[in-house]
């Protein structure tokens, strides 16, 4: 469907496009969803004033920087601190006290992108006093947002939302003691962030590289088709220790995945799964 | 015997301050075994908990509106809800994704999101309704759909508790029809 007033991408450039991308620079986005993918390849075009499927593999094929710039166009950064409080309440009451049984902890966090949630979660562990026992290796594919995730650095001006949000996750101290303001900043405190290592990783090309007793990924997957899923589920179920959690954005579901019998249901409230065995 | 063939693949409500009361009467207005699925974009609150599914299940007496999860089939008849802090989108094998980018309008879900993405699938097969709204979110998606030769109605903005939305959605396209809610429930009744 041509839209009047929209740069075209007819169906065969759309393909063409995707195949160079993987031929040039290794991104396979063959799998990823296509509505949420064209509306953001649109919306790359808008920005770069960029008026045909032609002229967006010309440019992209040739130029390593227009190229970041249509990475960072394509995914999605958009991430907030204890994103569904209900989540990290629940990860409190049901998860943590499992892992607290551990003498060593391994995390995954996938798809992490400039590291809010991720400085949320070690915020849950540091409070249940396992902070120092816990390895989180925080993924992503973007290796800008992994150069901002590992400065601590966020904007202040969403702290206000994320100071509710921290309380309706079963909070017990005071948010403001875990950063530092600085103008229109906040610094995350280095004893909070100190067990993360960052490291870039693709979930469509690369592999596990541990054991875990807990995956997260937050609405990550939503940009991927049903079959890309799978096999990412595939991926974390074999990246998981026999009985570790799987813990997923609010709508998204095992239950149009071929995975869903391997999983049992933690807290039918947010998503959190486990191994069963 | 020849049935009669669809004139809409797809219904879409969009609405904001004021169009809960007014969705709820269209929504009534339905016939109960009217087989196009219906999605409301209804803007709402972040990160606290809404039972806004629950409370138009029971005021409209549909059996179930249900928010759809990522991936979900969309099935004829149903009534679907946009979840809270999502976008949402259609695919071309009939099923819904969700869309975690920035908000637009201030809107999470954005009914103009919503409208492109129906455009893409659907074409012409859409009948898309703006209700009140005290933002211009919807506006660009509507007149994109009416453009296209989609069936695209508003609220009268005289009628509307909220005027901006309808308004902001004249204002880009001749091409839409300015309905009373009496006059939308009335043709919602004959499909």
């Amino acid at each position: 469907m041509v839209i009047p007033g929209r740069p075209e991408l007819a169906a065969h450039e759309f393909e063409q496009l995707l195949h160079m991308l993987h031929h040039v620079y290794g991104y396979d986005f063959s799998g990823y969803s296509k509505s949420s993918l064209q509306r953001r390849i649109h919306k790359f075009m808008d920005d770069k004033q960029v008026n045909s499927g032609t002229a967006l593999i010309q440019l992209l094929a040739g130029d390593v920087v227009s190229f970041n710039h249509f990475l960072e166009t394509i995914t999605v950064n958009v991430t907030e601190m204890f994103r569904d409080p209900l989540f990290y309440k629940s990860l409190r009451e049901k998860v943590l006290p499992v892992l607290a049984t551990y003498p060593q902890i391994n995390i995954w966090h996938a798809g992490c992108s400039t590291g809010e949630e991720v400085f949320s979660l070690c915020i849950l562990l540091f409070e249940a006093g396992l902070l120092n026992r816990t390895r989180i290796y925080a993924t992503d594919i973007n290796a800008a947002n992994l150069e901002k995730a590992r400065t601590g650095v966020l904007p202040m001006h969403h702290m206000r939302e994320y100071t509710v949000n921290y309380r309706q996750s079963g909070a017990t101290n005071d948010f403001s003691d875990y950063y530092t303001a600085l103008y229109d900043h906040v610094l995350i405190n280095k004893e909070i962030r100190e067990r993360v290592v960052f490291l870039q990783h693709n979930l469509v090309t690369d592999r596990s590289f541990n054991e875990f007793q807990l995956v997260l990924c937050r609405n990550v997957m939503i940009y991927f088709n049903k079959q890309l899923q799978n096999k990412v589920l595939r991926l974390f179920y074999d990246s998981l220790s026999s009985l570790g959690f799987l813990g997923l954005g609010m709508k998204e579901s095992l239950l149009f995945s071929e995975h869903k019998s391997k999983f049992t249901m933690v807290d039918p409230a947010v998503k959190l799964f486990r191994k069963k065995h | 015997m020849v049935l009669k063939e669809q004139a809409y693949d797809i219904i879409l409500i969009g609405g904001s301050a004021g169009s809960i009361p007014v969705c709820v009467s269209l929504l009534k207005a339905l016939k109960k075994d009217q087989p196009v699925p219906v999605v409301l974009i209804i803007h709402r609150m972040r990160n606290v908990v809404s039972e806004l599914d629950k409370l138009l299940s029971k005021e409209t007496g549909i059996k179930k509106i249900t928010e759809p999860e990522d991936k979900q089939s969309i099935s004829s008849g149903k009534v679907y809800l946009a979840p809270q802090n999502y976008h949402l989108l259609f695919e071309e094998d009939a099923s819904f994704s969700l869309d975690y980018s920035d908000p637009i309008h201030y809107s999470r879900p954005s009914i103009d999101v919503s409208f492109e993405s129906a455009a893409l699938v659907y074409g012409t097969k859409v009948l898309a309704i703006l209700l009140s709204g005290a933002n211009a979110d919807g506006a660009k998606g509507l007149s994109l759909l009416a453009e296209l030769g989609a069936d695209c109605w508003v609220q009268d903005p005289a009628t509307a508790e909220y005027p901006a939305m309808p308004s902001a959605a004249m204002a880009l396209s001749d091409k839409l029809k300015v309905l009373t809610e009496d006059q939308m429930k009335e043709r919602l009744h004959e499909l």
